[in-house]
């Protein structure tokens, strides 16, 4: 991928993020911000990237596996989260009692 | 194009597909938590799509899967025992800690790179490509490293391990921030000059960046920090992502730190503040106390726990208003037993949400959920403000800026502006608080003054529960 193309990515995502989140209700803020925040632990596929062409190099492969832990505690925790919180809110009251 | 280019080509598109359409979802109580499954839902589908790639173009070597699966396995288990235990109260310290560790991720993608440049195949040197490769890189390291220690800092000021220390509430902070920040720039200018070892400069003063800028804020503007430490996540994943040469990563972190932006000027607003104050005015109530410390109170009638239950007993219709002293307290299900009895006895009960009540936008819809109070109580501001002078009673718990009529008649006050609840448009206006002190903006609440408030001074949870009792010997509740 050329730097050009790769900076309209960036460009083209950026209005994507922009255009997604135009009205959310208060209640939803905490969620969202934390759903949104799992998906910043996409970075895990650079540790995976780095680990995979390490090859044979040890310091590498290290910083690449507690990278890459460090972004699935942010994925994994941030999607249950978020799952802990929503389902609080789509108990309807005919259901409980 | 070979097979495995196209079907990660393929998986790609469609995971970004799927977290848009996760993001989207998010932004509605509908399909909110479908939504969420969806988003982790693309992001298993990515992993997948980059695993297939390098099986099928340069294959993963043994000793690579050995430390992807301990990576994997560690980080996801400690994710998922946090996310399981955390009580609900805790959430935007817990939210904040996670967010710090995908800003830790992302500087170690960097600082890898930076230490072992991985082959990119190509031999022949490019001055631009390599340039590019150290803008980013420097990039992911900056961001990532204010994400984390700010994150941090964020996550200890909220548990309460951390207090402002008062030289950050002077002008000096501003010096040591610029300092770190200037150098931070000349540690970045001498990476690209070609001095490798600057990069740890960079790491270690990028990282005092984030705790200077963090540091100073108070409380009451934690929440937006975090949402902007959000941002800076995404921003921070954009960034690895030129470093690894990822569309992918681009994209969602291009995503989540335009989305965190906007959130976090949607919480801005709320609080009637504006991001550059939050940012570099320190705690409201430094610069305000000079402004209003003149307000004494004159006219505070303060009333037993048994009147409060009586006059309850007597109303028709009841709106409380929660507030971020409930949540400290931890008092939402001893408020929900009280409603309940209410409500049993008939009366209308309502809670007011103010957009910023809680610890975070949306925190108190979230901890009176997990309280058991049906989703239809729970009314916004906008919602619930022509209700006040039909009302006959408003419970305020905890709260205090936020039904400050300052914030409407007195366009001197700091508040001015500020979206409140009419509350003293009802009959009568119950306050329990602990004492007479000031909110969060250090502002004199002229609510406490007018003849129809009156407070009823203790612990939200003990006045709570001795209301119940109160309610129990009036027979209300009981059929």
């Amino acid at each position: 991928m050329s730097f050009i193309s790769l900076l309209w990515v960036l460009l083209l995502g950026s209005l994507l993020g922009l255009e997604l989140i135009g009205k959310v209700p208060p209640t939803l803020h905490t969620p969202l911000m934390s759903g949104a925040n799992a998906i910043s632990g996409i970075t895990m596929l650079a540790a995976l990237t780095l680990i995979v062409k390490a090859e044979g190099n040890v310091p590498l492969l290290i910083i690449g596996s507690v990278s890459l832990g460090f972004a699935l505690f942010n994925v994994v925790g941030g999607f249950f989260v978020t799952d802990r919180m929503l389902a609080m809110f789509s108990r309807k009251p005919s259901n409980k009692k | 194009m070979n097979l495995p280019v196209i079907i990660k080509f393929v998986i790609d598109l469609l995971a970004v597909l799927l977290l848009a359409l996760g993001i989207k979802g998010l932004s509605k109580v509908k399909s909110a938590r479908d939504a969420n499954r969806l988003a982790a839902f693309a992001m298993s589908l990515s992993v997948v799509g980059l695993l297939s790639y390098y099986l099928g173009t340069s294959g993963i070597a043994i000793q690579s899967w050995i430390w992807i699966i301990i990576g994997s396995i560690i980080g996801s288990l400690f994710g998922a025992i946090l996310a399981k235990k955390v009580p609900m109260t805790s959430m935007p310290e817990t939210v904040a800690l996670f967010n710090g560790c995908g800003g830790m991720s992302s500087l170690l993608v960097a600082l890898g790179v930076a230490i072992f440049p991985i082959s990119s195949g190509q031999e022949n040197f490019d001055f631009f490509k390599s340039l590019i490769n150290e803008v980013s890189i420097s990039v992911s390291i900056f961001v990532g490293a204010i994400t984390f220690t700010g994150s941090i800092v964020a996550m200890a000021k909220l548990q309460g391990w951390l207090s402002t220390p008062g030289w950050t509430q002077s002008k000096v902070r501003h010096f040591v921030n610029i300092v770190f920040a200037v150098a931070s720039l000349i540690a970045f200018l001498d990476l690209i000059n070609g001095n490798a070892s600057s990069i740890w400069l960079l790491v270690i003063v990028s990282s005092l960046l984030g705790i200077g800028v963090t540091l100073p804020i108070g409380g009451a503007d934690m929440p937006v920090v975090i949402s902007l430490l959000n941002s800076y996540s995404g921003i921070a994943a954009a960034a690895a992502g030129f470093v690894v040469d990822s569309q992918l990563l681009i994209v969602a972190g291009a995503m989540v730190g335009a989305a965190g932006l906007i959130l976090t000027q949607v919480m801005c607003k709320g609080m009637n503040r504006s991001l550059v104050s939050v940012l570099f005015g320190g705690s409201l109530s430094a610069q305000s106390t000079a402004s209003s410390g003149s307000g004494e109170y004159t006219n505070i009638t303060s009333c037993s726990v048994e009147e409060c239950a009586l006059t309850l007993e007597a109303a028709n219709k009841v709106i409380i208003v929660p507030g971020y002293g409930l949540a400290v307290a931890q008092a939402q299900h001893t408020l929900r037993e009280v409603t309940k009895k209410l409500e049993q006895n008939g009366i209308e009960v309502v809670y007011a949400i103010h957009p910023v009540a809680g610890r975070m936008p949306g925190h108190m819809n979230v901890l009176l959920a997990e309280a058991d109070v049906p989703y239809e109580q729970l009314k916004e501001m906008d919602v619930v403000n022509p209700d006040f002078p039909a009302t006959d009673v408003v419970l305020v718990l905890g709260a205090n800026d936020v039904v400050n009529p300052q914030a409407k008649n007195d366009s001197s006050s700091p508040l001015y502006g500020m979206p409140v609840l009419d509350v003293q448009e009802a009959r009568t206006v119950f306050v329990i608080k602990r004492g007479m002190s000031a909110g969060y903006s250090g502002i004199k609440n002229d609510l406490f003054d007018l003849p129809n408030t009156s407070m009823v001074f203790g612990d939200a949870k003990k006045v709570l529960n001795d209301l119940i009792g109160e309610l129990k010997d009036l027979g209300v509740g009981e059929k």
